[in-house]
C-alpha cells in the first residue's frame, strides 16, 4: 500500500478540487449558525457524550437488548464479527431470495465492508440512491465525505459524468441534475427485491431502527423492496427513545446545521398483517469489526461517533486534501483515529502523524470525543516506526534538555554557528529531515545572544 | 510579588527579546521577575509526537526547576502553558514523586495575555504601532481559551488592528507535523499568508513564537514585507 504522504503528494500534483474547501467550510459555517440558534446546544452535547459513554461502557447489555426487542418486532438478527461474515450473510440471503437487484441508502458501514462488490459479483446489482452516493457509484470512486459523498465534484463535472454514464443531455443545472438521477432511479427502486441502509441509531428499548436521510430516497429503499437488510456498527445503540432524541438534536445540527434531518424514520420490524407497506422481512446485521478489540481501551473513545461528518469540516488538514487521499472510508480527524484502531495500527500509524494536533476538531464534535489525544496516543504507540531521523533528534534533544549546563553552552554555540551560516538571521536551504521544513519557508538562525545569557549578563544570577 | 519567568526554549534561542519584552512587561507591572536558570524544554514537542518517555525525562527536569521556586509561573507561549497546565500532569501521573510536583506547577503556571489581563490589571501604555492584525494560535486557544485577552491588550495599547478572515483556523505549524507533513504543513500555512496579505495589515501578532516562526518564515520565503512580531513586544514597545 501507497503512504499517506504519498497519496497526499499524488492528490496536489493532480491539484485539489476547490469544491472540497468550500463544501467543507460551508457545512461548518452552517453548524456554527446552528449552534448559536440552539441555546440548550452545549448541554445536549453534553448528554449526547454521556448517553454514549454508557452505551459504550454496556454494550454487551445493550446490544442484548437491542438484539432480543429487535427480534420481538419480527425482525431477524445477524452478528457479524467482520466484514466477511457480513458480506457473506447478505449475499447468501440475496442468493436465497433470487435478488437481481438491491437498491441502497448511503452508509458508511456498507462502505466499510464492501458490500456493494460483494453483491455485484454475485450476480446482484447494488444501487446507491443517495445522489451524492448515485454519483460516486457512475464515478466509480469511493466517497469522499460521510455526509457529501461527491464533495470533491463540482455540478460541470457531474454533469459530464451523467451525459457519460447515463446517456442523456447535458445540463449543468442542479434542479434538472437532480431530475435526472430521480428518473434514472425510479423504476430501480420499484423493482429491487432487496433495499439495504445503514442505521443511524438502533434503539435497545423497543428494537427499532432510525435512519435520518435529507432525500427520502430512505423511506422508498426501507418501504418498497420486499426484504429490508439494515447493517448496523455494533456501537450504534441508544437506550431509549428519549436517549434517541438527544442524538437527533445534535445529530443534524453538527452535521448540515438543520434543526432536524428532513427525513426520520423509526423501523420498528418487517410489515405486520394489515399494514399496507413495508418490506415482509426485515434483517439487521450487526458488524463489529474490530470495534469490540477497543473495548476497556483509550480506543474505545472512537464508539462514541455518530458520523456526523462537522470534524472533518472543521478540519484545515481536510480541507486542504478531501477524503480519497486517507485511504479509507473513515476519512478526517476521526478518521485518523477510527481506522487505524479498526483495521490495525501498523498499516495505518501514518495517519494519526498526520494532524497539527490544532483542536478544531475537538471543538465541534457532538460527543466531544477528545480526538487530539487519541491522536496523540496512537502516535506514542507506533513511536518505533517513525521516522529514524526525527527520532534520532527528538531523543538527542531530550537528553541534551536534561543538562541545563551543557544546554546552555550548546544554544550558545549554536548562536554563533547561526550567525555565521545565516544571511540577515535567516537560514534558506537546511539538509537532512529540516529540509521539509526550508523547503517551503525560511528558518530563522538562532539569535546571537541566548536570553538566559542576557539574564545572566544584565541582571546577574 | 516575584513571578518566574518560564521563557520556553525557542524564545531562550530563537527570539530572546521576545523574553526581554515579557520581563519589561512584567516589571512595568510592579512583579519581580525572576529567570529560574536550569530550565530548557517543557517536552512538548515530544509529548505531541508521541515520544513519551522522552517527555517525561523533560517534564521531570521542568518540574524540579519550577517547583522549588514562588509565585505564579508565566509563560509566553499559550503551547507551552498549556503543556504544563494539561499534559505534564497527566504525562507524569504514573512518576513516583512527580505527580504533586506537576499539580502544584500546573497550578501556578500562566499564560502571558491571560496573566496580563486577569491577575496584573495593569495599565497598557499606549504604543506606536503599524496596522496589526491577529493570529490565534490553536492550543493557546483550545486548551487555554486565550480569546479575548490578546485583543483587549492591543486595544488598550491603542494598537489600530484589522480582524484577520480565519483568525482561529491553524497555520500548518503542528511541530513535527511541519517535518513530517510539509505539503499539507506548506498548504495550510499558503491558505494562512493569503489571509494576511488580504488583511491588509503591516504587523501580524500572536501570543505563540512557534506559530508565527512558522508565518513569518513563510511570509519571507514568499518576499512579502509584513512584520511578525510577538504580542510582548508589540505591547511593550522598543526594547532597550
Amino acid at each position: 500500500m501507497t503512504t499517506f504522504r504519498e497519496r497526499i503528494q499524488e492528490a496536489f500534483a493532480e491539484g485539489v478540487p476547490i469544491s472540497i474547501d468550500l463544501g467543507s467550510r460551508g457545512r461548518h459555517e452552517h453548524r456554527v449558525s446552528a449552534a448559536a440558534a440552539f441555546p440548550q446546544m452545549e448541554e445536549m452535547r453534553d448528554r449526547a457524550r454521556t448517553i454514549r459513554a454508557e452505551v459504550v461502557a454496556s454494550l454487551d447489555e445493550q446490544l442484548g437488548r437491542f438484539a432480543d426487542a429487535a427480534e420481538r418486532a419480527g425482525s431477524t438478527v445477524f452478528f457479524a464479527a467482520d466484514a466477511t461474515e457480513a458480506r457473506e450473510y447478505i449475499v447468501e440471503l440475496a442468493r436465497t431470495e433470487r435478488v437481481t437487484r438491491a437498491v441502497k441508502v448511503k452508509s458508511m458501514v456498507t462502505e466499510e465492508i464492501d458490500l456493494n462488490a460483494a453483491l455485484e459479483s454475485a450476480g446482484v446489482e447494488a444501487i446507491e440512491t443517495d445522489l451524492g452516493e448515485f454519483i460516486v457509484q457512475l464515478a466509480g470512486q469511493p466517497p469522499a465525505h460521510f455526509i457529501a459523498p461527491a464533495i470533491h465534484k463540482d455540478r460541470y463535472e457531474i454533469a459530464d459524468l451523467f451525459v457519460a454514464e447515463l446517456g442523456v443531455d447535458y445540463s449543468d443545472d442542479p434542479v434538472e441534475l437532480n431530475n435526472i438521477a430521480r428518473r434514472h432511479l425510479r423504476p430501480r427502486f420499484l423493482t429491487a427485491e432487496m433495499g439495504i441502509s445503514g442505521v443511524n441509531f438502533g434503539v435497545a428499548a423497543d428494537g427499532s431502527v432510525a435512519l435520518v436521510t435529507n432525500e427520502g430516497n430512505g423511506r422508498l429503499c426501507t418501504t418498497a423492496p420486499r426484504i429490508h437488510v439494515a447493517v448496523m456498527g455494533m456501537e450504534r445503540v441508544v437506550p431509549t427513545r428519549a436517549d434517541l432524541a438527544v442524538m437527533l438534536e445534535v445529530l443534524a445540527r453538527s452535521a448540515t446545521g438543520q434543526s432536524l434531518s428532513s427525513y426520520t424514520n423509526l423501523v420498528t420490524g418487517p410489515r405486520r398483517s394489515g399494514e399496507p407497506d413495508g418490506p415482509d422481512q426485515l434483517h439487521v446485521v450487526i458488524v463489529d469489526n474490530g470495534r469490540s478489540a477497543t473495548l476497556g481501551s483509550s480506543a474505545a473513545e472512537i464508539l462514541y461517533c455518530i458520523r456526523c461528518g462537522a470534524c472533518l469540516n472543521t478540519c484545515p488538514v481536510y480541507r486542504h486534501l478531501g477524503g480519497h487521499p486517507y485511504g479509507s472510508v473513515y476519512a478526517g480527524p476521526i478518521g485518523k483515529v477510527v481506522t487505524p484502531s479498526l483495521f490495525g495500527l501498523e498499516d495505518w500509524h501514518d495517519l494519526p502523524a498526520t494532524s497539527s494536533l490544532c483542536g478544531a476538531c475537538e471543538e465541534v464534535c457532538p460527543v466531544r470525543i477528545d480526538i487530539p489525544r487519541l491522536l496523540v496516543e496512537l502516535r506514542r504507540q507506533s513511536v518505533d516506526r517513525s521516522t529514524p531521523a526525527v527520532r534520532r533528534s527528538i531523543r538527542l534533544y531530550a537528553s541534551l534538555t536534561t543538562r541545563p549546563r551543557l544546554f546552555r553552552l550548546l544554544t550558545r554555540v549554536a548562536a554563533r554557528l547561526g550567525r555565521l551560516w545565516s544571511r540577515d538571521g535567516w537560514l534558506r536551504r537546511l539538509p537532512g529531515v529540516l529540509g521539509n521544513w526550508t523547503q517551503h519557508r525560511d528558518l530563522p538562525a538562532p539569535a546571537p545572544e541566548t536570553f538566559s545569557d542576557w539574564w545572566r549578563r544584565n541582571r546577574g544570577a | 510579588m516575584p513571578v518566574q519567568l518560564f521563557v520556553t526554549c525557542l524564545v531562550n534561542s530563537l527570539y530572546p527579546d521576545v523574553g526581554k519584552a515579557t520581563v519589561a512587561l512584567l516589571e512595568r507591572a510592579g512583579f519581580h521577575v525572576e529567570f529560574p536558570m536550569d530550565q530548557t524544554c517543557c517536552g512538548q514537542p515530544a509529548y505531541n509526537g508521541g515520544y513519551h518517555n522522552e517527555a517525561i525525562d523533560q517534564a521531570r527536569q521542568t518540574l524540579d526547576v519550577l517547583d522549588v521556586t514562588k509565585g505564579p509561573i508565566v509563560v509566553p507561549s499559550g503551547s507551552c502553558a498549556a503543556m504544563l497546565i494539561h499534559h505534564v500532569p497527566e504525562l507524569v501521573a504514573a512518576e513516583p514523586g512527580y505527580a504533586a510536583k506537576a499539580t502544584r506547577v500546573a497550578a501556578r503556571t500562566r499564560e502571558l495575555t491571560q496573566f496580563l489581563v486577569e491577575e496584573a490589571g495593569i495599565d497598557i501604555r499606549p504604543v506606536r504601532c503599524a496596522l496589526a492584525t491577529y493570529h490565534a494560535s490553536c492550543h493557546g486557544l483550545r486548551w487555554l481559551g486565550v480569546v479575548a485577552e490578546p485583543k483587549t491588550l492591543l486595544d488598550d495599547a491603542g494598537v489600530e488592528r484589522v480582524e484577520l478572515d480565519g483568525e482561529d483556523e491553524c497555520c500548518g505549524f503542528g511541530g513535527l507535523f511541519s517535518i513530517n507533513v510539509p505539503e499539507v504543513s506548506a498548504a495550510m500555512m499558503d491558505t494562512k499568508l493569503d489571509r494576511i496579505e488580504a488583511s491588509g495589515a503591516d504587523i501580524v501578532t500572536g501570543v505563540d513564537v512557534a506559530c508565527l516562526m512558522h508565518i513569518g518564515g513563510g511570509l519571507r520565503r514568499r518576499g512579502i514585507p509584513i512584520a511578525v512580531k510577538h504580542i510582548a513586544e508589540v505591547l511593550a514597545g522598543d526594547p532597550e
